[in-house]
C-alpha cells in the first residue's frame, strides 16, 4: 500500500499539518486565494485541542463571538470553511517532510499517506496529541508487545488476563467490550469513581457484583515481567499497601497528552520546541514551509486562537505568491468582493 | 510572599508569588519548566503537584472537576491538587509543594 502511495502522491496545492482552529482557518484564508487543501491530523476528528482537551468549556476571547464552547467553535470553523472543500486525513500522524527537486514537498503520514504539496503549514499546536504513558521504570521494553494503549485487534485479547487502567470512557468501554472474549479482566482505578457513562459504569458494576470482573483501587505503580512479556503489575493505594495482580496483557488509558512528535525531525529551525518565523509571511528556516498558532515563535508572540487567525491571514498572502506566481495579488474584502463571495458560494443579494 | 517548589530532581525553588495568581502561573513565572498543557481550565492534568502535608489544611478542598481530572494522571496521592487550581492568597506566603511526575 505504501509503495502505491509513493508512486501515486496525492498532489495538491496546500498540506496542513493539524485540524485545530487555525489549521481549520487556513483552508479559509487559502480557499479565497484559490488554493486548495489537505489537512492531516493525528486525532480521528477536527478541532485539535478545542476538540480533545475542552469541548465544552467556554472561550469568551473569539471576537465578535462572546462565548463558544470549544465544539462550537470547532462546528463553526466547520461551517465557515465548507465552500472550499478540503480534504482531511484523520487519525495519522505527519511522519516526515521531504523536499523535493522543484522546491515543493512532499509529507508522508505514518499511515501511509503520501501528499506532494506547493506549500506546507504546519499548524501543530502543541504537537501530537499521544497517549499518556505510566511513568513506570521499565515500561517501554513491554509497550507494543504486552502493554498497550490502545486496542487496533480485538482478537489478540481472547482468552487473555486483561488489566485496564483508567477511570474515563476509553477504560470502561474497553473493559465491557473486552470482558466476553477475554479470560478474565480486572479494571484498575486509583479511586472506586468513575468519570464516565452511567450506563458504562452501571454495567461494570454489574460484572465486578456478579464476579465476572475484577475491580481494584489503586495506583499503577509497578510492572513486572521478562522480554516484554508482562506477569504482574503492582497497585498502591493511599495506604500504601500494595496489591500484586497477575496478567497477561495491561491495557492503560489515561488520556492523551501533546508531545511536539516527528515535526522535530523536519529539518526545520526550532527554538525551545517552536518554530521561529518572520512575521511578516510566518514563514520558517525553509521557502514554502509555513508555521502558524501555537507551535511558532516570534517576538511578542501571543498563544491565543485569535493570533493565529491572523497568522493564517498573512501566511495566505505569501503562499498566494508561490502558488499563483503568474497572477497578481488582489486585496479585497469579503463585503464587497462579487469574486470573493462567488468562491463562498454566497448568491448575489443574500450575504447575510 | 514566597512559594517553595521543590523540583523533580529534589532541589528546593524559592519562587516569587503574587496574590490571585494561580499556582501554576506562579510556577511558570517563576522560569521552572511545566508543561500546563491546556493553560490553566482543568483540562489536562499535567500542572500536577503535591502540596506539603503542613500546608493541606490552609487550601481551599479541591473541587469535583479537579479531582475528577486527576483520573488522567499518575502516581496520585491524597495530597495530589492541579497547581491551575490553586489561587494564591496572603495566607499562603511560604506554601511549600512539590512538583510531580507528567507535569514536566
Amino acid at each position: 500500500m505504501i509503495d502505491a502511495a509513493m508512486q501515486n502522491p496525492i498532489q495538491t496545492d496546500a498540506v496542513i499539518v493539524g485540524a485545530g482552529p487555525i489549521g481549520l482557518f487556513s483552508v479559509f484564508e487559502l480557499g479565497l486565494n484559490d488554493i486548495k487543501c489537505h489537512l492531516v491530523d493525528i486525532l480521528d476528528k477536527p478541532g485539535g485541542q478545542c476538540a480533545e482537551l475542552y469541548p465544552e468549556k467556554p472561550i469568551y476571547d473569539i471576537p465578535a463571538v462572546p462565548v463558544c464552547t470549544g465544539a462550537e467553535l470547532t462546528e463553526r470553523l466547520l461551517e465557515q470553511i465548507k465552500p472550499f472543500n478540503a480534504q482531511f486525513h484523520f487519525g495519522q500522524m505527519a511522519e516526515s517532510l521531504a523536499k523535493l527537486p522543484d522546491g515543493t514537498w512532499r509529507l508522508t503520514t505514518d499511515a501511509g499517506t503520501v501528499i506532494d504539496s506547493k506549500i506546507v503549514v504546519i499548524a501543530a499546536g502543541g504537537g501530537s496529541f499521544m497517549p499518556k504513558r505510566p511513568p513506570i521504570k521499565g515500561i517501554e521494553e513491554f509497550e507494543g508487545k504486552s502493554v498497550f494503549y490502545a486496542v487496533r485487534k480485538k482478537d489478540q485479547f481472547r482468552n487473555k488476563n486483561i488489566v485496564i487502567a483508567g477511570g474515563g470512557d476509553s477504560a470502561l468501554d474497553w473493559a465491557l467490550n473486552l470482558q466476553p472474549l477475554a479470560k478474565h479482566v480486572t479494571l484498575v482505578h486509583r479511586r472506586d469513581e468513575f468519570r464516565a457513562s452511567p450506563d458504562s459504569v452501571g454495567k461494570m458494576r454489574a460484572l465486578v457484583a456478579s464476579g465476572q470482573m475484577d475491580l481494584k483501587i489503586g495506583n499503577f505503580s509497578a510492572i513486572k515481567g521478562e522480554a516484554g512479556q508482562v506477569q504482574s503489575i503492582v497497585l498502591i493505594d493511599d495506604s500504601k499497601n500494595a496489591n500484586e495482580i497477575p496478567c497477561d496483557c495491561v491495557l492503560a488509558f489515561y488520556g492523551l497528552t501533546m508531545k511536539l512528535g516527528p515535526v522535530a525531525n523536519f529539518g526545520l529551525d526550532l527554538h525551545e520546541n517552536l518554530i521561529p518565523v518572520n512575521t511578516a509571511d510566518f514563514e520558517t528556516s525553509e521557502p514554502r514551509v509555513f508555521a502558524i498558532g501555537d507551535i511558532n515563535a516570534y517576538p511578542g508572540k501571543m498563544k491565543l486562537i485569535l493570533s493565529g487567525f491572523h497568522e493564517a491571514a498573512l501566511m495566505a498572502k505569501k503562499a498566494f505568491a508561490y502558488i499563483h506566481p503568474d497572477k497578481r495579488y488582489r486585496f479585497q474584502y469579503t463585503t464587497s468582493s462579487s469574486d470573493l463571495q462567488g468562491k463562498l458560494g454566497v448568491e448575489k443579494g443574500t450575504a447575510a | 510572599m514566597k512559594v517553595y517548589l521543590t523540583d523533580m530532581e529534589g532541589k528546593e525553588h524559592e519562587l516569587e508569588a503574587t496574590e490571585e495568581w494561580t499556582l501554576m502561573e506562579i510556577i511558570r513565572e517563576g522560569g521552572i519548566p511545566i508543561l500546563a498543557q491546556c493553560g490553566g481550565s482543568c483540562a489536562c492534568a499535567t500542572c500536577h503537584v503535591y502540596v506539603d502535608p503542613a500546608w493541606k489544611a490552609k487550601l481551599p478542598e479541591p473541587g469535583e472537576e479537579e479531582i475528577g481530572m486527576l483520573d488522567g494522571t499518575f502516581d496520585v496521592t491524597p495530597d495530589s491538587r492541579l497547581a491551575c487550581q490553586i489561587v494564591f492568597t496572603k495566607d499562603l506566603d511560604g506554601l511549600k509543594v512539590k512538583l510531580a511526575a507528567g507535569s514536566i
